[in-house]
């Protein structure tokens, strides 16, 4: 059972700037929850990415960071959030290479492989969310805790 | 020192040094990617050194200006070491399927010169404000 305590921490993400800030927001929280450096630096570069994202493709929004309390330990969710026009074709864009704004094209399809869980939902009328979920410890799923 | 980005681009004599000191946002690694490109070319250097042991994060953009820092100094004769990559960041870019191509690695400042044929003291290193 996992369930999410506090309400979430919300942070616009308007202007290039802000990316710093969010990175520093879900790096603080992770070393708060014990994540270890690894798991830390991943959870930091996909938020990094999805960040950037939000800003370059959804013309700007928000993201609210959520502790959560799973059996086998702390758990990260970061939400990123906007109203843009949505992704036309999420499995086009969660393909490696694949990019419309001139990136590598690694940002969507490489943040999914850094965390544990990845979802997005995206319409053109409501715009796009993307959560990503890290554990201060991985590789619980793997042995069937959680 | 060189150019408006908050990063200094030392010049060793035929080699150039950065070393980026903190988190970068996205603006400033632009600038610092015209930045050291000029100063290759204005330099005549052969070897640029970027010396990134003080970032706990790279992340695809900041990748990309680094991959494309390279190529573009390799099109003016320099060839490209990074350096002090940290163990976490290097596991995270793998994962991330960003490979840096174009670029060699070096574990010190030290080393990297040492590569170029220049040899550099832990002390000039130090001073330079890199390890």
């Amino acid at each position: 059972m996992t369930r999410a305590t506090e309400e979430p921490l919300r942070l616009p993400i308007r202007r290039d700037t802000d990316l710093t800030v969010v990175r520093q927001h879900v790096r603080s929280a992770a070393q708060r929850l014990g994540f270890g450096l690894v798991q830390q630096t991943k959870v930091v570069t996909a938020a990094s990415e999805l960040a950037r994202n939000t800003l370059l493709h959804g013309g700007g929004g928000e993201a609210e960071i959520r502790v959560l309390h799973g059996e086998s330990g702390p758990g990260l969710s970061v939400s990123f959030v906007d109203s843009g026009p949505g992704i036309p074709d999420v499995g086009m864009a969660l393909t490696d290479g694949y990019s419309t704004a001139g990136g590598l094209g690694m940002g969507l399809s490489g943040s999914k492989r850094l965390v544990q869980d990845f979802a997005i939902d995206s319409s053109a009328e409501q715009g796009t969310r993307v959560t990503i979920t890290a554990w201060s410890d991985p590789f619980a799923a793997r042995r069937g805790v959680r | 020192m060189t150019g408006t980005s908050p990063i200094p681009v030392i010049d060793l004599g035929g080699l150039l040094l950065i070393s980026v000191r903190g988190e970068l946002e996205d603006d400033e690694a632009v600038v610092l990617q015209t930045d050291v490109t000029d100063a290759v070319a204005r330099t005549g250097s052969r070897g640029l050194i970027i010396d990134i042991s003080a970032l706990d994060v790279v992340d695809s953009f900041l990748a990309r200006v680094l991959a494309e820092v390279a190529l573009a100094s390799r099109l003016l004769a320099a060839r490209t070491v990074l350096v002090g990559m940290r163990p976490a960041v290097a596991i995270t870019l793998v994962e991330l399927g960003l490979a840096l191509e174009g670029m060699t690695t070096a574990r010190t400042v030290v080393d990297a010169a040492a590569g170029f044929g220049v040899t550099l003291t832990a002390a000039d290193a130090a001073e330079q404000g890199s390890p």
